[in-house]
Order: C-alpha cells, then structure tokens, then sequence
C-alpha cells in the first residue's frame, strides 16, 4: 500500500489489541448514513514513475520562455547550495519549533534570518516571516492601526502605484475591520508620488501612509518628503520595499528625520524559485516600540538550564494559539522553509554579492529600455529613475503584440492596460541580473519585427 | 544519540573580504546607471561575508539540531506530521515549473493549469463539495477566506445584523483569531462531558446574530462529533451557516465527507491531509471548498476548464462577487504541486486507507498506552487519528507533568506529542501517529512511555530535568520574554 506500512500481520495483531473486530469497526461512532463508500471521481492510483512521467510531459509542454515579467516575483540566480541545503529532511519535514530543544537549528536559522533582515531595512526587529508580499503589506496596516493610538480614524493613504495585487489584497483582508483606505495619484509625467499629492490630507488625521520603494512602475521614490509628511500629521510610515533593491537604497529605517516604522516586502527574489506565485516569503520588520503589536512568529535568544545560550519562540502571547479572539493576527503556518532559502541566499551572497546583483539587475534593465525604445513606436512612459523595471508605450494595444512575442518563445512583459488604463498602451518590463545582453538583443530583434508585422495586420 | 551540541552564529564565520565569489555575478561596469545620490545607501548591512564551505557547513550543522519526520517519529496531535513522499517535492522541482512567472501567460502554463484543475476536481471529490478555490496560503489564511464568505453572504442578502461566529471551547486558536480579522465576534459554546458539543447551549446561542460555526470534526477532543446533523440542523434553522476547519481531514479521509455533514465552507491544510511538508513552519495550503450558494463568493483566482480543454484562470470579470484576491499571486503553486502528485499517487484507494490506518495507528496506540496506566481523556470513545491522554493522576501522585514527559521523550529519541492543547483537558497530551507510521515504531514508543512512566515513579528526577541529551536544556523562556534578544549586534554577550 502506497506509504502505509502495515502487513495483514500487524493489522491482526493492532485489531486484538484494541478489541475491533475490523478497521471499519473503528468507524462505528459515525453515522452510517453519512458514510461514503467509494470515491468514484478520484482517479485509480500511479505507481512514482508513472506519476513522474505525466508530470515532466506537463512541465516540457509549458516550456520555458524567455521572461521579462518582473511585477513583483523576479528571476534572480538561485546558488546551488540554497536549495540543496533548504531540501534536507531535517529542515523540509520538520514542524513549527515548538519544542525549543528539539528545533535549535530550525530556531537559529530564524534568529539570524532576523538579524539579517532588520539590518538590511535599516530597523530594530523583525519576525519570522508572512505569507507573502501582498498579506505582508494587509498586515502591516492592521499592525498600523493597532499600533497608532493617537489616531482614531483607522484610515491609510495608499499609493495608486503600489502593486495592483497589493492593494487588492489588502483591501479584502484590511477591510472587513473597518480600514477606510484612500488612494494617492501618482504624477503622469514621472510615476512617483508627489508631496502635492498628500497636500488634501494636510491637518487630517489618518494613521498611516503606504510608500512604495521602488513602486510598481520601477520608478524611485522621493521617500524622505513623504515620511517626515506622515509624522508631522501623527501618522506611521509603512514601507513596501524590493529586498535585493536595498543593497543600494537607503534603508526605510533612515528615511526622512525618523525613519519608517514598519516595512515590509516580497522575500522571493531571495532564492525562492518563481513557481507560477509561491510559495514565497512575506517579509515585516518594526522598531522595537511597535514589536508587541508585530503579528506572526518571533524567535529570541535566551539561555537554558546550564546557562548557556539558546533560542526559542518569544512573545507568543500575541499569537492565537494563547491570545484566540484578541491576538495580533491568525497566523499561525507561515513561510519558514522560504525564510530559510532566503537566509541562505543572503549568507552567500553578502553585502557585496547583493550589491551586484541589484546593480547589474539596474543595468540590463536600462540596456533593454534602450534597446526597445530605439524601435519605431516605443517609448519610455517616466522621465524618472528606475530601478529594474520600467514602464514602455507602444503605439498601439499591447496584448496582441504580446501574443506575437510569445509564438517567439518571449514573454515580453505585463501588459499594464488594465490594470492602469489612464497609461493606455503601456506595457511593464523588467530584466535582473540572468538576462544577458543576448536575451536583450533577441528581445528587441524580435520586437522590432511583431510590431510592423502587427501594423501591417 | 550522536547530536552536535551546538553551532556558533553564521556571522561568526565572517572575514573581512570573504565571499561566496562563484555565486556572485560580474561587477557593473563604470557607466553603469546608479541610485540617485540622495537614496543611496551609505553603509552596508551586517550580512555574512563567508565562503560556501562556510555556509553549506553552518547550515547542515544546525539542520542536525532538528527533530523531523525523516529522522524521528513526530505524533503531534493536530499537525498530522506524515511521511512527505519525495517525488512530491521533485515533480515540483522539475525546471519548468520552478522557473514559471505567475503572471505568464496561459499558453506557457497549460501543463501547470491542468494540474491546477484537477486538483481542484480532486479536492471537490473527496470533501463532497461543489467548488473549491486553491489561493489561500495556510489553513488559517483558508478559515479567513471561509468566514469572509460566510459574511459576504449574509451581507449579499442585506443580512447585516450577522457578526457573531460560534466556536466551540475547545477549538483551535485560529478560529476565534479569524472571526475577529472578519470583523465578526467569536461565541464559545460549550462542550459536554462525553467530547460533543452541548446541544442546549448551542441552541442558546444560535439566534438573529449568527453568521455561523466553525467546527472541527473529529474535533480538537480526538472524537468524532456524533450529532453533527442536529448541529448542522440547528445552526442551518436559525440562519447561520457552518465552517469545516480541514484541521482534523486526515482522520476521516475517505470515509466521511464535510459536504456530506451539510457544511457550507470548508479549508483543507495540504500541508496536514496532503502530505506537503511542514518546512519548520510553513510553507501550508489552505484551498477552500464551498456549498452551493457560496460559491459566487470564492477568492480569486479559480482554474476553469473551457472548450477545447484550454485552462485559464477565472477573475474579477467571471466572479464580481468574489470576496477578492488573499494572496499575491495565485497561492502557493508549488505546494499544490506537491499535493496534486501525492493525491495522484495514492488515488481513490489510497485515499480511503488515509482515513482507515491513521485511525488505526490512534486507537491501537491509545489501547497500548492505556495498558500501560495512562489515562485518556476520553476512554469511553472511539480514537479518531488522534488521542488525548491527561496526566492528572501522574501530576498528582509523582509531582510530573505533561511537559516533563514531553521532555523526557525527546532525550529518548521522540519528537513530543502536542502538550497542553487543548486547554480543556489539564496535563494533556495530544497524540496523532499518523498512517505512514509501522506497528514497530508505534511500541517503540510504547516502550518508552513505559520507561518514563517507571522513573516517574522510581526517578523523578530524570523527567524533572529533562532533556539530558539535546543540544540545549530546558530555555529560559521568562528571560526571552523580558530581555528581548531578536538580532545579533556584532558582539558576543
């Protein structure tokens, strides 16, 4: 029997120990007209090979073309050593580190995880991971409100060029709690967002502004005006940050004259594969006067018995499994195996490692904006500094050039136009650090023939 | 036992100048485009500067400091910690899928989506519900989505006054955790002596308020819920709707299933039932099924089937009533990969032997234990897959406690049993074998409960002090608590 062990021997012997005289004897408390006899639409079993052979036909039939879609899961090289690390059985099949003694290498990871992660964002604390960037972001504004006691309006400005699924995400989760949410215009010409376009909410209270660094554009924002904004009206900063960006950007924790007070992001650019959205990493640091309210795992160094150190879960009278109805979330299963390819991804890489690959991602970015934009009809949209995206025009709609890029074996980028209909025909590009210069010369050999081809049609 | 007893901080390893070179990609040439002078970073974050050696080594050094499945047998009550097959975690793995973009396109994802779909049909198939949604991220993330769902639809029918979700004393954390983050108010009702819930005071508590119930079944108590359909009767008579929290799946997989007990919604721990691995702590899946009149609810996105057996995702145009997007992307795509491929390989019949061995497992371990002089807490049930034993009487005569016990086990090679939960029961221990577990690692364990047992009674001390043989002994849990040490800072206290 597939992953049962049992021999009819045993299961005789297992029955007269409990006194059953069948394993369906064991089901006598269950009503019998609840019981299900078979279940028909399941299909009949596969032996491992057979199993593996259907899959890798599926896999080769989805093929692997050439991306240049970022929109918040990019492809970066994953070393070797991450996930032939991550993969180990201690690692993959253990469970929650709920008995310290028996999880310290699990505890550890997470522990130094922490380090590296509050260092990079420039903050006190961080936790142990969320679900990922779009419910980091959900919880960062429950966090807000809970952690804003001057403010009574439980209302937060978010920026309209905040990732789309973000936004979305957080309103579905944030919502059902009474968060009013309003949205910031970014400027047409340049794609950030403006101190004008904070000036209606000037002397109104809200509890906290959302800023996107990079934004969903690739577009830098002036990040300093913006939170010292925030505070002088009493009001948190919560900032969505790009984790390999920060190799090169100034840590939310610096921002303006106090810094941000919770930041947040997508950890899947650290090692995690893009696997069609997950699973990833969420990402929340805080300073240390907000880390009550923080929801989700936090581990603390301590020490044992013999007073030598150690590590285990700590202010766990957030969480729900002690506080139930009155915890900071409902999280409980999150992301740690992820948590821990990113940690992995970080030791090896270094300050100088993510350096590189933030600042070659920038460049091949620019070099195929140039690329792209030395054909006929495209165009850059922002006259903004990005960094590995960034926003194109084409002079007609995007989607069927998309289609034509595709029969290439090219996805060409995201087609924005629904998302930001204001942008008409815009299109989102992005190329990190595995795209090279060849990538980008197929890409726009490839543009430059879909678009008069497409005219023509 | 032949543990490492313990690792210095990877930070430790660190020399100026150090790096993992081969990882690293080439250095941007000098014209480069550059951040902006005034958001530039000005000093570099404390990150390793190690060799791969280095960190390979680290790594594995303190994944030998971990219990696992694939090292020690792991009965935590609730947690259904199986045996993860590895072709599970290879098909997964395989390049193309790793390396798909969640937003390519459908044509570059039909293999992908295929898998996706069936799924999607499988899961319908054994929770005996109509559709099924595969985007939340854990089981809690599932039991938003099904509260969400359950206020939407009251709210779709101007039903306002609904905020109230019932949930019984024992239930998990997660379930009172989640009414709140719906905005709704958690009601417990009691539970009677012999494991149901009290009728009486259930229908003393369903009324014009309520939006719902969310129950587990077999419940946290390790039984099966005997008059579900007077429940269900109940709840459905004054309006509410009723919420399978998948927790407790395993027990009774192919054998009973919730759309057949009448729920409306329900979320499915993949990671429990489904055999995806734990990862120390996640990554889950908490794919929601629903009932008929839920299903315009669902969160996006849903893989649909059209003509010509092209799949595609369904959005915000297909489903306007949807209760919205809960996760970046589509879900946690590789964990639904993991559980497509184990769900494939057990097939119709081996999903009915989930149920039936890991049943077996519970009641045979339980009888055992009991043979031995542990009292369960419930003697006069049957065992669902798992069990609970209370320790009052060893507390009481020898002065130990469930914790102690738990202790002692993990020096004998034992991950422990879930302790404490649920809180109903005092000096408990929550057991869950699981199926993939043999007779001979089950009276292993027996054996040494035995030998715990005679020292509680002979050598207290040896429980008392307990662990004697892990990398740490018991942590100062109080001082983690007061003097918060959450990051390294350069220097060794």
């Amino acid at each position: 029997m597939p992953f049962i062990p049992h021999t009819e021997q045993d299961v005789r012997e297992m029955l007269a120990v409990i006194g059953a005289p069948s394993i369906e004897a064991l089901f006598d408390e269950i009503p019998a007209s609840l019981r299900v006899a078979s279940l028909p639409d399941v299909p009949v079993g596969l032996s491992e090979f057979e199993i593996m052979q259907l899959m890798s036909a599926r896999a080769r039939q989805d093929g692997q073309p050439l991306c240049f879609i970022g929109a918040g899961a990019y492809e970066h090289h994953i070393p070797a050593a991450v996930w032939s690390t991550v993969t180990r059985g201690e690692f993959y099949s253990a469970y929650t580190p709920y008995q310290a003694e028996a999880s310290q290498g699990t505890l550890q990871t997470i522990y130094e995880y922490q380090t590296m992660m509050a260092s990079l964002t420039g903050m006190q604390v961080s936790n142990a991971s969320l679900y990922d960037g779009a419910t980091a972001v959900a919880e960062a504004v429950l966090m807000a409100v809970r952690a804003n006691r001057r403010s009574k309006s439980a209302r937060i400005l978010m920026p309209r060029n905040l990732h789309p699924h973000y936004r979305a995400v957080a309103l579905a989760s944030a919502g059902n709690q009474g968060v009013k949410f309003e949205e910031l215009p970014y400027e047409r010409g340049s794609g950030h967002t403006s101190i004008e376009a904070l000036a209606p909410f000037a002397g109104q209270d809200f509890t906290a502004l959302v800023i996107a660094q990079p934004n969903f554009f690739g577009v830098f924002e002036e990040v300093d005006a913006l939170t010292d904004f925030a505070h002088a009206h009493g009001a948190l900063v919560i900032a969505v940050v790009n984790p390999t960006s920060l190799a090169l950007l100034k840590p939310p924790g610096q921002w303006g004259q106090k810094g941000a007070n919770i930041v947040v992001g997508e950890g899947q650019p650290f090692g995690c594969p893009l696997s069609s959205g997950g699973p990833y990493f969420g990402f929340m640091c805080t300073r240390m006067e907000h880390v009550r309210q923080m929801p989700g795992r936090i581990v603390g160094r301590t020490v044992d018995l013999d007073g030598r150190p150690g590590f285990t879960l700590t202010l766990q009278a957030r969480e729900q499994h002690i506080r139930r109805a009155k915890a900071t979330s409902n999280i409980c299963t999150n992301q740690g195996l992820l948590m821990m390819a990113g940690t992995i991804y970080m030791s090896l890489m270094g300050a100088e490692g993510l350096e590189r690959v933030a600042a070659l991602s920038m460049t091949r970015t620019e070099q195929l904006a140039r690329a792209l934009t030395a054909i006929a009809g495209v165009r850059r949209v922002f006259a903004r500094a990005n960094f590995h995206e960034i926003v194109l025009a084409l002079d007609r709609p995007v989607a069927p050039v998309l289609a034509a890029l595709r029969a290439r074996g090219i996805e060409g980028g995201l087609d924005l136009s629904d998302y930001f209909p204001e942008l008409g025909c815009a299109l989102l590009v992005c190329a990190t650090e595995t795209k090279t210069t060849a990538d980008i010369d197929t890409y726009a050999r490839a543009m430059s023939e879909v678009l008069p081809a497409a005219r023509a049609a | 036992m032949s543990l490492p007893m313990r690792e210095q901080l990877i930070f430790q390893y660190s020399r100026a100048g150090r790096g993992a070179r081969a990882q690293w990609p080439p250095a941007v040439p000098a014209d480069a485009p550059v951040v902006p002078e005034a958001l530039r970073r000005q000093q570099r974050p404390l990150l390793p500067e190690a060799s791969e050696l280095d960190v390979v080594r680290h790594y594995t050094r303190l994944s030998q400091l971990n219990f696992s499945i694939d090292t020690h047998f792991y009965p935590l009550g609730s947690c259904t910690m199986k045996y993860n097959p590895k072709a599970c975690n290879a098909a997964a793995l395989l390049p193309q899928f790793a390396g798909r973009h969640p937003l390519a396109s459908a044509s570059h994802g039909q293999g992908f989506l295929a898998c996706m779909f069936e799924l999607q049909e499988m899961l319908k198939a054994v929770s005996g519900m109509r559709a099924v949604a595969l985007s939340p991220l854990a089981g809690a993330h599932g039991e938003f989505a099904g509260v969400a769902m359950i206020r939407a639809y009251h709210r779709a029918r101007g039903d306002l006054e609904r905020n109230e979700i019932i949930v019984p004393q024992a239930a998990h954390g997660t379930n009172p955790a989640t009414a709140s983050m719906c905005g709704c108010i958690a009601r417990e009702v009691a539970v009677g002596p012999d494991g149901d819930v009290d009728l009486a005071g259930l229908r003393a508590a369903v009324g014009a308020r309520t939006a719902g119930i969310m129950l587990t079944n077999p419940s946290t108590l390790g039984v099966f819920e005997r008059r579900i359909e007077e429940v269900a009767r109940i709840v459905h008579e004054g309006g509410g709707l009723l919420y399978y929290d998948g927790a407790n799946l395993n027990a009774i997989l192919g054998k009973v299933r919730p759309g057949d007990m009448a729920f409306d919604a329900i979320h499915m721990n993949l990671h429990k039932t489904f055999s995806t691995p734990h990862g120390g702590g996640g990554p889950g899946a908490g794919a929601v099924g629903v009932s008929a009149r839920l299903m315009p609810f669902l969160p996006l996105p849903i893989v649909a089937r059209e003509d010509g057996a092209q799949y595609r995702w369904l959005g915000e145009r297909d489903l306007p009533q949807s209760i919205g997007r809960l996760a970046s992307f589509a879900g946690n795509a590789g964990v639904l990969l993991r559980a497509y491929v184990y769900m494939r390989m057990l097939g119709r019949e081996g999903m009915q032997r989930v149920g039936e061995y890991a049943t077996l497992n519970a009641n045979y371990l339980s009888a055992q234990l009991q043979q031995l002089g542990f009292d369960a807490a419930y003697p006069q049930r049957r065992a669902s897959h798992e069990f609970i034993l209370t320790l009052k009487k060893q507390s009481q005569e020898y002065g130990v406690t469930a914790m102690d016990v738990a202790k002692r086990l993990l020096d004998l090679g034992f991950h422990a049993p879930t302790t404490y939960f649920p809180t109903l029961i005092s000096e408990c221990l929550l057991i869950e074998p699981t199926e993939t577990e043999s007779k001979q690692t089950l009276d292993a364990f027996v054996t040494a409960m035995a030998q715990i047992l005679r020292e509680a009674q002979q050598e207290p001390e040896q429980l008392l002090r307990a662990p004697h043989t892990l990398p740490v002994r018991r942590l100062d849990d109080v001082r983690a608590a007061r003097e918060l040490d959450l990051s390294y800072h350069g220097v060794e206290r």
